[in-house]
């Protein structure tokens, strides 16, 4: 870890990994409507291996922060610092697992693994030998040859983490990856993203609209309220003990209490998001 | 490989069957009505004098030479004409003020029947195979060109995202993502480019050439030897099938990564 300079705004002791300061997204509506502000003036800052997650009702641009953070999108207003230096194009320290379907479909899950090694030229031998061996890691071991079709939904999302997690990336950024799965196949997906990132502390940003996700997951929850122009709400640390089985946890007494506290933020938003959306 | 079809269904040995009495059928009617003179045999030619111009060109060898000449130009022709449908289809789907530019005449020189260029190609490159081939890139040329520029607007922009993010280059999005999803495009379209280019080279030969299957349909034409016609006719349709089985085993290896319906494999 790097000692904090002065000059760094909002750093702790150590300068964090990914900062967003004041970061607010408007898009021209198409056909010259009116203008959408999706996030407005959010600061967030998450330091070297905190696992932080995002919760808000759906449709609250929690991508869009996500995206700001990834360096996909430039914000309107606001700046982003990786590891205090500011953040121009592509967040190369970073890997983004996407909630939708990610993965080349003409690829096997092997040369999908594969995909950032080889575009940053690593030889093919290598490549294929680091791919095999996180295909294994993720317990995918003999579907080196399936193309994604041939997959299950949590197998692919297997194959994506291990794309992620190949280029060995310091900032980990997922947008609702195990959403689309359902409760038993994600809650073991989530005790393997556990077991990965404590064996090798990196800062996770992650979205989600999950609640007990989010706190059997995080070191910090925060509450997004709902859109349009987003901001954080609050702020929950999770003093949980680790390391955490994400389906055991949800029974302790602990868990019930930051839930309910956490809830009681959340839930107005949620009311108001649903009214939202329906109009 | 079985679909989950639903009711009664032929098994495979019964449907080969029942398709070859349906042929013999309809040749036995045609043999029928012209030996009965229901219908001329001057003008509806006779099916057994058919099969004897057929097995003649085969026994003799004669076939051979045009047959060649005719895939030469096939080939020729779909192989011109996809490179440069595949290159158009991406500068153009990649550069929005180029593609805003030559909208109007492509899209013009779509709608023009190319047929109509035959003399003109005639003309600029001979009676040999140039021309034909010509005729034939234009035809294939806008039915790739097309399905690029859809595959290249269609890539899904999480895959897009993923790549850069997983630090691909412009030229490696070019290559690792632009370049097979155009492609599996170009590769379903396959069936009617190589048709296209098949419709060129004889079209083409029909119209004026030396050599080739549709110059030997015009010659027979010339003297009114309609049985000769319809032999090429004939020639030409097992060959446009050889051609389809061709294209579709390639399909099938070139395409394995695509998910298909539902199906299991039959015990």
């Amino acid at each position: 870890m790097t000692a904090a300079t002065a000059s760094a705004p909002g750093a702790g002791v150590a300068l964090p990994a990914l900062a967003l300061d004041g970061v607010t997204c408007t898009f021209a509506a198409r056909g010259g409507g009116e203008r959408y502000t999706a996030v407005r003036d959010v600061t967030l800052a998450i330091a070297p291996g905190e696992f932080v997650s995002v919760v808000g009702p759906t449709g609250c641009g929690k991508s869009t922060l996500l995206n700001v953070g990834a360096g996909l999108l430039v914000p309107s207003a606001g700046t982003v610092h990786v590891d205090g230096e500011p953040l121009s194009g592509i967040n190369r320290r970073a890997g983004y697992m996407f909630q939708a379907e990610a993965l080349m479909p003409w690829r096997s899950a092997l040369a999908n693994v594969v995909a950032g090694l080889e575009f940053r030229g690593t030889p093919r031998d290598e490549a294929a030998a680091r791919g095999r061996d996180w295909l294994a890691r993720v317990g995918l071991a003999g579907f080196e040859d399936r193309y994604p079709h041939q997959l299950s939904g949590g197998m692919r999302k297997r194959v994506a983490l291990a794309q992620m997690l190949i280029l060995d990336p310091d900032i980990l950024l997922m947008d609702e990856p195990f959403s689309a799965l359902d409760i038993q196949t994600r809650q073991l997906m989530e005790n393997e993203l556990l077991e990965l990132w404590s064996a090798n502390r990196k800062s996770v940003l992650f979205i989600t609209h999950d609640l007990e996700e989010a706190i059997s997951l995080s070191d910090r929850v925060v509450v997004l309220s709902a859109g349009p122009a987003t901001r954080p709400l609050g702020e929950f640390t999770i003093d949980l003990p680790r390391p955490r089985d994400v389906a055991e946890i949800r029974m302790t007494p602990r868990f019930v209490e930051l839930h309910e506290a956490i809830w009681g933020v959340l839930r107005a938003e949620v009311l108001k998001g649903y009214a939202q959306s329906k109009r | 490989m079985r679909k989950a079809s639903g009711d009664a269904r032929l098994s495979r040995g019964t449907l080969v069957l029942l398709q070859a009495v349906l042929v013999a059928v309809l040749f036995g009617l045609w043999w029928l009505a012209t030996t009965e003179k229901w219908l001329d045999p001057f003008f509806f030619g006779q099916p057994l004098k058919v099969v004897q111009v057929i097995v003649d060109w085969f026994v003799s060898g004669k076939i051979w030479p045009h047959l060649a000449i005719t895939l030469w130009e096939t080939v020729l022709a779909f192989i011109i004409g996809s490179v440069l449908g595949l290159g158009v289809g991406l500068w153009l789907a990649l550069s929005p003020i180029s593609s805003a530019l030559a909208e109007p005449y492509i899209t013009a020189a779509n709608a023009m029947p190319r047929v109509i260029l035959a003399p003109i190609f005639a003309v600029w490159f001979g009676l040999g195979v140039l021309s034909k081939v010509a005729l034939g890139v234009t035809l294939v040329f806008f039915i790739v060109f097309f399905n690029v520029y859809q595959g290249v607007k269609e890539v899904s922009p999480v895959v897009l995202a993923n790549a850069r993010m997983l630090g691909a280059s412009r030229g490696q999005l070019l290559r690792h993502i632009y370049l097979p999803s155009a492609t599996s495009w170009v590769f379903s379209s396959l069936h009617t480019s190589v048709g296209m280019a098949f419709v060129g080279a004889v079209v083409g030969e029909y119209l004026g050439s030396a050599k080739g299957v549709g110059y030997l349909i015009l010659q027979a034409e010339g003297t009114f030897d309609i049985n000769t016609v319809f032999a090429g006719i004939l020639v030409l349709t097992a060959f446009a099938l050889l051609l389809d089985f061709v294209v579709t085993r390639v399909e099938a290896r070139l395409l394995v990564w695509r998910p298909r319906a539902a199906e299991t494999e039959a015990l």
